[in-house]
Formats: C-alpha cells, structure tokens, sequence
C-alpha cells in the first residue's frame, strides 16, 4: 500500500465522509483515492476551482456535520491558511493533509523535503494552537491518519497531517489493525433543548463546547471575530482573553496523551538522534549503523511535532552530551529542541534542503566517535 | 536474502513505475520478505528519464532509497545517463540494445527488449510487463505463474492475452541472457 492511500483508508476509517480539494503533486492521489472511495461510504467528493474553495467546503461540510478533509502540498498549503484559522477560530473539525514537496513556492513537485514545519505551526496568523502529525512509514499515515481525523473531532479544532513525498509515494508491506480494535470519536453533542442552546457556552471540564449540525435545529452564528457565548462578536477584553486561552487551554490540558513517539536503544546512550517523517527512516538506518560500530546512540521518532514535545524530548535528551535533529530544510525543529536544551547540550543539524532524501550517512558524520 | 536494490528507469510513459508497483506487489503477496517499492520522475507525464525502485530484504527497510543498485535496468539513453552511476561495481546492468554504454567490470547484458517486444508483440505498451518478466525469471523472486496473477489483476481488461504474451517473451529474454552478455573489462584486456 501507498503512504497515500493510507491516509485515505485511515481517514475512512475513522468516518470521513466528505472530501474537497484541488490535485497537487505529490498529494494527488489522496484526491483519486477519496473520490473512488468516498460514494461506496455514501460520501461525498468535491473537485473545487481551487485550494482556498476547497478549504472553505471543508470547513462548511463540518459545519454541517461531516467529517471533513482535504489534501494539499506547498504552494496550496500556503492558500489554505486564511481559513485553517478561520477554522481554528470557529472551531470546526477538520484534517488538513499537506504532501510536503520542496518550496519556496512551487519548488521541486516532484521532490520530497520538510519545509513546512514552521508553516504547519504558524502559517496562519494569530496566536492560535497548533496539531500536527508526521507520519514516517506507510503504517504511521495509516494510524496517524485516522488520529488526526479523531483528535479533530474531540477538539474541535484542524489538524495537520504533515507527510513529505517520500512517505507519500512509498509502498511497503503494511498490517492494518482489526476495525474492531480502532476507537472512533465523535465530537459532542449538545444536552439541551434547541431553543436554549448558546454554542460557545462552555460548561463541560474539557473546555470544548458541543458541535451541532446546521440544519439540525440549533441555530447558532459563526464568525471569525472574536465573540462570546453567544457566537456573535464582542470586542471585550475579557471576551478576547477567556477565547483565546480556552483555544489553547484545551489542547494543551491533554497535551500528555497527543505527544505520539518512539524510542529506540536509550538505554545506556550518550548520544541522541532525533527525526521524523521520512528523514526518521534515514536515523533509523544511521541509529543502526552506528550502533554496529559499538557507538551508544539513542533515537527518538516524533510523531507529534506540534505540539512540540518538550516533556520528552527534555526528558531522553537531557542526560546525553550530543544531539543531532536529523530533517529535511535547513534547520526548522532543530530550533525547538535547541530551546528545551538551553545550551546545556550540543545541539547539531543534520540537514539537507536540495529535493534529496537525507542519507544515514551525514546524520551519522554528525555523531561523535564516527570515523 | 539480504537488502537488494532494484532500479528500472527509461522514459516517462513507459510504464516501469507500473513493474515496479507489480514486481512489489508479488513480493508482498507471495513471499515473506520485506519490500519497499519508491518512484521518481520529472514534471512531465511523457518522456523524460523516469525509474522506479524496489528494495527487497529479508529484514525491516529502513532507509527507503535505492544507494547503490544491485540490478539496473535502462531502456533509454537519458535514464542510463541519469541512473548508471551508482550502479554496485559487480551489479547486473540490463540495457536496451539503442543505448550506447561504457564498458564496465560487472556482467552487461544489451538487450534489444524494445524491437523484439514491437516484433513479436506488435506493440512496445508491453515493454515495462516483458521488462518485469525478465527481471523476475532471472532472479526467481516470485513464481512465474504467481507474477502472471499479479499482472493480470492490475492490467486493464482486454489486454490480458497481449501481457501474457509479454511476460512469455520476458522469460525467454532471461533463458536467453548469455547470448547479449558483453565483455567486462577484465575480459576485455585479457584478449
């Protein structure tokens, strides 16, 4: 199976029924995928005029009850912004899939690369919360796929699934788990009766108000502005202060359970290589090597990058006297774990920015004790 | 076996990534080996050198990129010129007979797989299906039969004769290596 048709059957299963977008390589056989698949489930396929439309149907198709997805890379990714924070704002569940090719603009199409890091963060403007997922094999885009799809749901909020060419288009042996076993959430409902129904009025201890459909009876407002418990606009301090930290507030109250990694040979390292994505196959097979060498090396694979995992990353790295962040642009996570570190350890780079898959061979030159 | 590299490249529109999807497939399918299959072309949809990898190894693939080739198939002059380079030193080199190669110290077999498949098939579209069989009859990856129903399972309707008929003249190819083998280097100079 391919990276990404894994997305799609992740995606399904976890009860996607609508899908918008507008193909881009090398994310486009998502878009086949769903619209083959999607009308078997009885859902619901839309080729838009182009990223910013399909970004808005998704947010509209959550609205009224779907749960909605669209695919991307660089250059769409870019156009989707605005309303991934419109998407934020109103909190509408959604997943954002971005194939990472290399950029700036439309780059290498065909190439894999990590540029989007920081954009997955913070490309939309506002201080808002950020979910993101990075899959690192064909089984990752599955699972973390259908996660995205539930995290999405129970937070009400977009999340961003970030894969990278080379996971998109690999194809390995994969072992999908028993349906049975793969827990679906769904985001709430609301208790009440339609005609006392107030749609930002948070009583629950999660901090997520429930999500009704639109047509449903319960009527409410959205808007992009700052509003109140009422959905329509306030532009009261205490109104501002309370939306915004709650944004934050109830992602970050589960932050532990969304830190999604792997560890391997920690036991006894000195030395720590951490990746993720496609860049994370590459560590896998330096982590090997040096390890055949007789070297006391340690890896860490990242699954959620944002939020960034300072606990653990804090917790494997700390006792460790080398640590190299192995990704593809030119230093974007690396500045994350350097901020946890604070100087206390080395932090070095392996990087690699040209359309090129990084090789085991230069994360391993910036381990110590290599020859 | 151990990790084993495989590079089929030619043009864009030659269908050799399709070889590539099948050759893996038939290993997921039939063996219980590990396979990673991965694919690079250019922005053009025709022509254009393309290749598509296979990496077949009896333990976990981590690094998912085709470093040094085992076996190297070239069926344009563009993808031998993009692709040759890091072929392993002893790796098998299999080329078609129009593309114009340098001597080399592994075993080289100039093939004209085009010519004979437009000859004796009546059409090239089968030229990544007889390519897949030659490379499948040599190594003994999967049974032939077991290739076949791979094949026939991803080729579109009507057109199962003529890939039967491919994957025939594949294997022949591959009984027939020897009479294509050039001269290594080594060979060369103890003339």
């Amino acid at each position: 199976m391919q990276g990404n048709e894994a997305c799609v059957e992740g995606a399904l299963d976890a009860g996607v029924t609508f899908y918008a977008g507008y193909p881009i390589t090398p994310s486009s056989e998502i878009a086949e995928d769903f619209a083959a698949k999607l009308p078997r489930v009885g859902g619901k396929f839309i080729q838009m005029e182009d990223e910013i439309a399909s970004m808005a149907a998704v947010v509209g198709a959550s609205l009224a009850g779907e749960k909605a997805v669209t695919a991307t890379s660089g250059p769409g990714f870019s156009l989707k912004q605005e309303i991934i924070g419109f998407a934020g704002m109103i909190e509408a569940p959604c997943v954002v899939m971005n194939v990472q090719r290399a950029g700036p603009s439309t780059g290498l199409p065909t190439s894999p690369a990590q540029g989007d890091v920081m954009q997955a963060r913070w490309g939309t403007h506002g201080d808002h919360p950020a979910l993101v997922l990075c899959p690192s094999s064909v089984a990752d885009a599955y699972l973390l796929s259908f996660q995205a799809v539930n995290w999405a749901e129970r937070f009400r909020t977009p999340v961003i699934l970030l894969l990278d060419e080379t996971i998109g288009h690999l194809r390995e042996r994969v072992i999908l788990p028993r349906k049975d076993e793969m827990v679906i959430a769904n985001r709430k409902q609301p208790q009440g009766s339609p005609e006392s129904f107030q749609p930002y009025d948070i009583l629950d201890e999660d901090l997520i108000p429930p999500l009704p459909p639109y047509g449903s009876g319960f009527r409410f407002h959205t808007t992009g502005l700052y509003h109140d418990e009422t959905g329509f606009p306030s532009n009261r301090p205490e109104v501002t202060h309370r939306l915004l930290e709650r944004l934050h507030q109830k992602i970050d109250k589960y932050k532990e359970t969304l830190f999604l990694y792997e560890t391997y040979g920690l036991r006894q390292a000195n030395q720590l290589i951490i990746s993720y994505g496609a860049s994370a196959r590459s560590a896998k097979a330096a982590w090997r090597i040096a390890r055949e060498k007789g070297l006391l090396v340690g890896l860490l694979i990242l699954k959620t990058i944002w939020p960034f995992p300072e606990e653990i990353v804090t917790q494997v790295g700390h006792d460790k006297n080398n640590i190299v962040v192995a990704e593809m642009n030119r230093g974007q996570l690396i500045g994350e774990v350097e901020r946890v570190m604070d100087k206390r350890i080395p932090v070095r780079g392996a990087q690699r920015a040209d359309g090129v898959l990084i090789t085991p061979e230069q994360i391993l030159a910036k381990l110590e004790g290599v020859n | 076996m151990a990790r084993y590299e495989i590079r089929l490249s030619g043009a864009g529109g030659q269908g050799l990534i399709l070889a590539g999807i099948i050759l893996a497939e038939a290993v997921v399918k039939f063996t219980d080996k590990e396979v990673i299959q991965t694919q690079s072309y250019g922005p053009e949809a025709r022509g254009g050198a393309s290749k598509a990898e296979v990496i077949i190894s009896d333990e976990e693939i981590d690094y998912p990129q085709v470093n040094k080739p085992d076996f190297l198939l070239a069926l344009t002059q563009e993808a031998y010129n993009k692709y040759n380079r890091d072929l392993k030193e002893y790796g098998i080199m299999v080329v078609d007979e129009r593309v114009d190669i340098a001597m080399r110290g592994g075993p080289t077999y100039v093939v004209p797989i085009q010519k004979l498949t437009q000859e004796k098939l009546g059409t090239r579209m089968v030229v990544n299906v007889v390519s897949l069989a030659l490379f499948n009859k040599l190594h003994e990856v999967v049974e032939s039969e077991k290739l076949k129903e791979v094949v026939l399972a991803r080729v579109p309707k009507g057109t199962e004769e003529l890939n039967e008929k491919a994957l025939a003249l594949g294997e022949e190819l591959a009984s027939n290596l020897n009479q294509y083998k050039i001269k290594t280097k080594e060979e060369e100079e103890e003339e």
